[in-house]
Formats: C-alpha cells, structure tokens, sequence
C-alpha cells in the first residue's frame, strides 16, 4: 500500500519542467540490437502459428458457446449444448432421437433400448429390451444391470455411485420413475409412480456411464472424469477442463452404420461471440455455434457456410394471469399476438429466426389446426383493443421482465424494443424490468405471485420444447404452479388440465398426438402466450465440412460428418 | 529492518480479512440463483430447493461466510457449484496462466514506457516528445478490449499471422514454443495502457530530476551523460517501481476483458465465467486469491523502495 509520503503522489501533477538539458543520440542506438530481437520473436511466432494450425485429416474443431467443457461423467451439465455436444457422443440413452433429416419433426427410435412397452394390464410398469452385444469402451457389456446401477445413480442416494452432480441434472428430467429391476440380462422393468405415456421421451435424456470404468476409477467420479466411458459413437481421448476435450472415433461402435468418418472431435469453450468469429476466420476451429447475426453476412462473404433449420424453441412473452392482470382478458392477449410484425423482426435479425404462430413451429405435427390465426394485423388488434376499453389515447400501461442477453434469449433487447413499438401502436404502453439472465430465471422459476416480480405481469423467457411435456404441460398445468412446477403466470383451465391428463395417459400414438394438437390449439385460440420468434440455431462452419445435415432438434449426429 | 516488516505484515493482516468480508458480501450483493447455471433450466423451485440445502446455501448469510473463512484459513476455498472441482485447484492453474501472461505484459510495458519516458524527458518538449506523449495518451486511453478485437481482426481472421484465441495448440498444458504464437495479441492488448501509464509517469519524471540542481551541479563538474544518467536512474527508481508494482496488480486482477475476448485460460476469463454462472465458491476464492496477490505486491514494493532509496528507510 501506499504511504501519505509516497512520492507516486507527485506524480500526477507534475508540469513540464523549465530546464532544459536534452540527450543526443545514445538513446535511439540501444534500440536496434532490440529491433532485430523483435523480428526474429515476430518470425519464430510466425513460424510457430503456421506449426499450430496443422491438424490431423478428419478432425473437426468445434468453438461451442459454453464456458467450460461440458462433464464427461454421462449425466453431463451445460443444459442442451452440453448434451448435444457430450451427452449424445460419448454416452448414449435408452431412447434416442432420428437426427438423420433435416426435413422432418424427429421422433423417438430405439437406442440402447431396442424396445420398449407398458404392460396392458398394469399401465405403471413398462419393460425396456436392450440391444444385445452392446460395450461400453473400456470393454464392460452393457446390460440391465448397468441399466439399474445408471438409474441408481441419479435416483438412490444411498447407493454408492449415488452421484450429487449427475442426480442434479437427470432427476428432474424423470420425475415419475419410482422403481426398477432387472428382469434378466437383457431387460429392466421401470415402474412409475403414475401413469405416464411421456416416460421415453424423458428417458431419452438418462444416459448411461460404464460401472466398470467407475470402479476402475477408484469409485471415484473425478477420477472417472479423466478416462470416461460410455457407449457413443466417440471416445473422450483427453480432457483440459475449461479449455478442451478431444473425442476419438469408437470404430468398434455397435451402430455399423453410424461410426463415425471423423477421426476426432475437438470441443473447444469459447463463450465471447466474436472470438468464436475470430477463431472461425483465423482458421483456429471449423465450426462455429450462434455466429451473431450481425457477422454473417460478413462470416459469407468471407467464403464460410452458414446452417440454420427450425428446431424445438419458442421465443414468447409468458402473461402473467393473477388476479388483476390485464392479461386476463383474452381480447388484449389476442390484440398483442396480432401487433407484432415479425416479418420485420425477422429482416433486423438477418433472416435468423421463423415467425412463431403458436408454442411449437406451423410445420410441428403437435401445432394442430387452430382457428386462431397469429399474424400481423394492426387494425384487427386496434378494433380488439378498442373492445377492451384502450386506445394509443387511453392506452394500457403493462410492465414487462426482459433479459439483456441469455441461453436461447436471441437478441433480447433488439427485439423487445420492436415489441414495445409495435404494442405502443395498439395502445399497450410497456415499461421494461430489465434483469439479468440469471435473475430473471429465478424469478421465472418464484413465479407471477412472488414479490421480487414487482409488478411486472409479462416474463421473457425462451423457452426448450422438446417434447410434449417440455414444449406444452409445463407451462400451463395447474398441477405445477410454483413452487411444484414452472407454471409461472398461475394459469388454469380444467379443459386444459384434461387434455393434458390425457396425454400423460394415453398410449396409444395417435390419438396422443390428437390430443397434443388440441392442447397446442387450446393454446393459440385463448392466445395464452404473446408468441413471437423460433430460433434457427444458425451454425457457420468451414466448406471442409462435408455430410452435415442439421435437423429440427436440439441435438446432432456427428458419425456422418467429415472433412475435405 | 525486521521490525518493520512484521509492522508491515501485521497491517496485512486486517485488510485482508476486509477484504474477505468484502467479496463475500458483493458476491451474494449480485441478483440471481448460483443454482440456476447448474440446474437444468426448468428445473423447478422446489428441486432448486432441495439442491440448495445439499450445498449450505440455505443458511444465513453470517453462518455460510464463517463457514467458508474457516476453511480457508485451512487453505480449502470449497468447491466449485459449477464445475464441482475444488476452487484451489481452479484457480492454482489459472493463476499461473495468469501470471504468464502478466509477466509478459510487465516485461514488455515496462521496458518500453521506461525507455520511451526517458526519451521524452530528456527531449522534453520537443516533436519527439510530443509524439511519444501522444502514443502514451492512446495507450492509456484505448479501451483493452477494443485494442484486442481490433488486433485479432487485423492479424487473425485477415492476416492469419496469429492465432485469434486459447492458450495453446492443446491446450495451456506444458509450456513449449508452440505456444508462443497464443502469447503475442493478448500481451500486447495488456501491456498498452501500463506503458502508457509508465512512459508518462517516467517522463515527467525525467523531466522534474534534470531540472534539479543536483543535475546542474554534475553536469557543471564536467560529469559524462553516462555517469549523470546512473544518478538520475537512482533518483526516479522508487516511484518508477511503485508505479510498476501497483500496473502489475492491475496486469494480474484486471485483465478479465483481455481474456474473455481471447478466451485466455487464466483468472479473468475464470472471474468471468464464475460472474455469469452465479459460481459464488469460485467467484469469492478467486477474488480472495487475487486482493491478496494485490496486498502482497504492495507489500513487496513497499520492502523494496527503502532499498532503492535510503532517504525512506530513515523515515
């Protein structure tokens, strides 16, 4: 520290002095010797750079958005990205997603399960078949027993393999599993605590870890974290945390088809959006995930492929529906979904987004055929305005949780802004909470009632729809207001609730689906939602890149990628 | 000598206990969940709940910040929420990448604002000082990671001389001369604005001691340049080391833009991503690590001056 008689306080106020003895010459001379040192560091850093951007043929370098590399324990963190990137190539799930076209909905397909059925007579207990033959890569069959040890990971705590981490991130994604066994080598039982027709879908996200490996590992999970062990496609071959993870070809992959072309799969975290771009255009990685959209026109003229495709998000503005929200009126929820000129959103976002007209994409099996039609009409939501009591004259105040930025937000501000003009032309007259990301979830997750949402009748937050449960009941059962669920505006509509009843209960596809599209139609005709943008999940990658197809999922399929 | 470096020692001490009770108290100041980075996204209140009390963070405030200064004392910072890797163990590798870079940053700042200040002070005044003064004044006044963006646009994504982001071409890991090349951008986006400061604080400098009388009067005696600038070097080496220890402190504490846009894998980038995620054991460990490397400089500076200038160690 600092004394009172230090003489840096002199520093600052000193003024040219008056007295005048300058050097000549010695001082430039010293100089040179340096110079050529310069040099020399410029051309060896040169030299050296050129000897650091050589890679082996068939490695794909990969700058995803996360700020650490996701765990490679099996239940891995880093939400969707983490799995996508993680989750789905080392490791591997009962129940899997098609993830081979880019033009349809993906569905459900056997993984590790080669089936499964729940029992007719006792609709709580569903029987899994494993794929026969199946190793993890340290060399273990994996088998029921593997199956229930993965199961007691997450759900027992009592169990020696009981994980916190992995329990944090798997339990809640199967929340009505109340039992399991093995009923031979090859078959597990899972019982639930109530009739659910959704559990595949919310087996999908379970993946599983070799219990060998872990006790190869000392029973230790950290030190499992250095020499993983899955089933997927790809092995992990070395792991820094925070900086990389290679994954290696599984070439003794039980899936002959999908064994990877690649030879390695370098993730890399690179959370600062133009350092992704930077290291895109440096030649440091092939693959970019959520280029700005402010750089693609740059990142193409530039020679890079841009991808995008419709894939399970929404991007709304959730209403509040406690008592004295203005929200309750379906004539200002239906005047606002009819404000928005998405179009126009659409050209500020560079193309990069599609105009949502319910919770899930118009091209979605679930979207049904509502008599609502979402668009942009403003005279139409002036006339429903005008019906309710408001005008630009006598508008309607209403105050609104936005984010700055966020996991899914988009361009939170730049389209909020729109938002607020366009409502402003209807006579909703919008002042913004701006909150951080992560306080605007925990409010997301308090709820419409809590007082830290001080006063605020809308939330703005993306959401993941992955599935029925993910996509529909979440938001909207009366059965998961806060703090059991994330029913954030208090919603609640006996016909709702019955839909969604039957959709946990029917198991029977087709008339599931039916009753999805009733529910998502239930949604768009009461307007639940202000239902604005779906993200497209723009990627920019190298033209080296070849056999890449992006489908309309949260999660990819590497095995047939590979490089020029 | 001894007794007042323990005097000194002893004044540690407090500040840094301040200092623990201050980044204990701003971290938890901060809205939004440390669960909310760990937890899926829809997980709910009552599963965020019951994951809080697994980690203590239901307790008051008082008995968690007891709690955790009684481990560190014992040299355990806890557990990252995030990663669940022990905080030391975090911060042990990134502080040393930290220190690289740092240390690069110093060497290169510190030599290049000495010698340019002692340009300019001996031609002050003049067009040479002028330019120089001017340079300094951009250095200080160029935003860090303004500089770095426009560095890695220049000689990454269009030259493709260097590589625009990491530490190295696997990683951190064992320094070898491939990392090199990772070195170059980030340390000159750090070192601008300490050369700056340096070159106008040695300046001006310069400039006061030639104007002193003592210069005059061994100049007078026939004295040669060489033999008069020794004197001058000793008279402006205190203040130049004060100026340069406290540019080290900030190199090491304040180069969270320079790594974030570099995605450098030291404490910044790790106080960054400790920030976003709410990783609250991360976010006060590091913060604790980095005051006390702080107070620590200053304290080795302070040991130091008396050394450079007897003057102060009469005081």
């Amino acid at each position: 520290m600092l004394n009172s008689s230090h003489p840096l306080r002199s520093v600052a106020c000193l003024a040219p002095c008056g007295t005048g003895y300058r050097a000549s010459g010695p001082i430039a001379r010293p100089l040179r010797p340096a110079m050529k040192t310069l040099q020399a560091f410029v051309a060896g850093a040169l030299l050296c750079a050129s000897l650091g951007a050589a890679h082996a043929a068939g490695t794909l370098r990969i700058a995803m958005t996360a700020s650490d590399i996701p765990l490679p324990n099996g239940q891995t963190d880093q939400g969707a990205e983490g799995m996508r990137f993680m989750g789905y190539t080392v490791f591997e799930a009962l129940v899997a997603y098609d993830l081979s076209s880019a033009d349809k909905s993906t569905a459900l397909v056997p993984g590790l399960a080669s089936e499964w059925s729940v029992d007719p007579a006792n609709k709580l207990r569903w029987t899994f078949k494993l794929r026969p033959g199946v190793k993890f890569h340290d060399g273990s069959a994996f088998n029921a027993d593997a199956v229930v040890w993965n199961l007691d990971k997450i759900l027992n705590s009592k169990a020696e393999q009981f994980d916190t981490k992995q329990a944090a991130q798997g339990r809640g994604r199967i929340p009505t599993v109340a039992s399991y066994k093995v009923l031979n080598d090859l078959t597990v039982e899972i019982t639930t605590s109530e009739v659910n027709a959704l559990l595949p879908f919310q087996m999908a996200w379970i993946v599983m870890s070799s219990p060998a490996q872990w006790q190869a590992a000392g029973k230790n999970w950290d030190a499992f974290l250095k020499s993983p062990s899955g089933t997927g496609p790809f092995k992990l071959e070395s792991y820094v945390p925070r900086e990389r993870a290679v994954l290696a070809r599984n070439a003794a992959y039980w899936d002959k088809a999908r064994v990877p072309k690649l030879d390695k799969l370098v993730l890399l975290p690179v959370p600062d959006a133009s350092a992704r771009v930077a290291a895109l255009r440096s030649g440091q990685v092939d693959w970019i995930e959520a280029p700005p959209p402010d750089a693609i026109d740059s990142i193409k003229t530039a020679g890079f492929a841009i991808t995008s495709n419709v894939y399970p998000h929404v991007w709304p503005w959730h209403f509040s529906r406690v008592e004295g929200s203005p929200w309750n009126d379906i004539r200002v929820r239906k005047a606002a979904n009819l404000a928005i000129d998405r179009e126009g959103m659409k050209q500020l976002l560079g193309g990069m987004m599609v105009s949502a007209k319910g919770m899930v994409p118009p091209n979605s099996p679930w979207f049904g055929k509502p008599a609502f039609e979402v668009k942009y009409d403003v005279a139409a939501a002036k006339a429903l305005m005008a019906q309710a009591g408001y005008s630009k004259d006598k508008p309607l105040k209403v105050k609104s949780i936005i984010s700055p930025s966020g996991s899914g937000q988009m361009q939170p501000q730049l389209m909020n802004e729109l938002i607020q003009q366009n409502l402003a032309e209807i006579g909703i007259q919008v002042e913004f909470d701006v909150r951080d990301w992560n306080a605007l979830l925990a409010n997301w997750r308090a709820g419409a009632k809590d007082p830290g949402t001080k006063g605020a009748t809308t939330t703005n937050s993306s959401y993941f729809s992955q599935d029925p449960f993910t996509a529909l009941i979440r938001h909207v059962d009366s059965g998961l207001m806060p703090p059991k669920g994330t029913n954030w505006g208090y919603y609640s509509d006996p016909e709702m609730d019955k839909f969604f009843d039957g959709v946990r209960t029917e198991f029977d596809t087709r008339a599931q689906l039916a009753l999805i599209q009733k529910a998502h139609e239930k949604y768009v005709n009461d307007a639940l939602f202000l239902f604005v943008a779906h993200d497209v999940a723009p990627r920019a990658m190298t033209r080296k890149v070849k056999g890449f197809v992006q489908p309309q999922n949260w999660f990819l399929d590497f095995s047939s990628i590979s490089m020029d | 000598m001894w007794s007042y470096l323990a005097k000194r020692l002893l004044h540690t001490l407090p500040i840094a206990l301040a200092v623990t009770v201050l980044c204990f108290s701003l971290v938890h100041l901060a809205p939004g969940d440390p669960l909310s980075a760990v937890l899926p996204s829809d997980a709910s209140q009552e599963v965020v709940d019951s994951v809080k009390a697994t980690y203590g963070l239901d307790q008051p405030l008082p008995a968690q910040y007891l709690r955790w200064l009684g481990r560190a004392l014992e040299g355990d910072l806890g557990r990252s929420i995030a990663s669940g890797r022990p905080v030391i163990e975090e911060i042990g590798k990134a502080i040393g990448n930290s220190l690289l870079l740092a240390g690069l940053a110093a060497v290169l700042a510190f030599s290049v604002g000495s010698v340019l200040g002692i340009v300019a002070g001996y031609r002050h005044g003049s067009a040479t000082d002028r330019l120089l003064s001017s340079l300094a004044i951009a250095g200080v006044s160029v935003p860090h990671y303004w500089l770095g963006i426009v560095l890695v646009a220049v000689f990454s994504a269009r030259l493709n001389w260097l590589p625009a982001m990491g530490a190295g071409p696997d990683g951190s890991g064992d320094w070898t001369l491939q990392h090199l090349p990772y070195v170059v951008l980030p340390v000159l986006t750090l070192a601008a604005m300490p050369a700056g400061i340096v070159m106008r604080s040695v300046r001006a400098l310069v400039a006061e001691t030639l104007g002193k009388e003592f210069i005059t009067g061994l100049v007078a005696k026939g004295m040669g340049q060489g033999a008069v600038f020794r004197h001058l070097a000793k008279n402006i080496a205190p203040t130049t080391l004060a100026v340069m220890g406290v540019q080290l402190g900030y190199l090491m504490a304040g180069s969270i833009l320079v790594e974030t846009v570099f995605s450098w894998p030291g404490t910044g980038l790790l106080l960054n991503t400790a920030i976003l995620q709410r990783d609250i054991p991360l976010l006060q460990g590091t913060i604790f690590v980095l005051a006390l490397f702080f107070v620590g400089l200053n304290l080795l500076v302070d040991l130091l001056q008396p050394l450079l200038d007897p003057r102060m160690q009469r005081a």
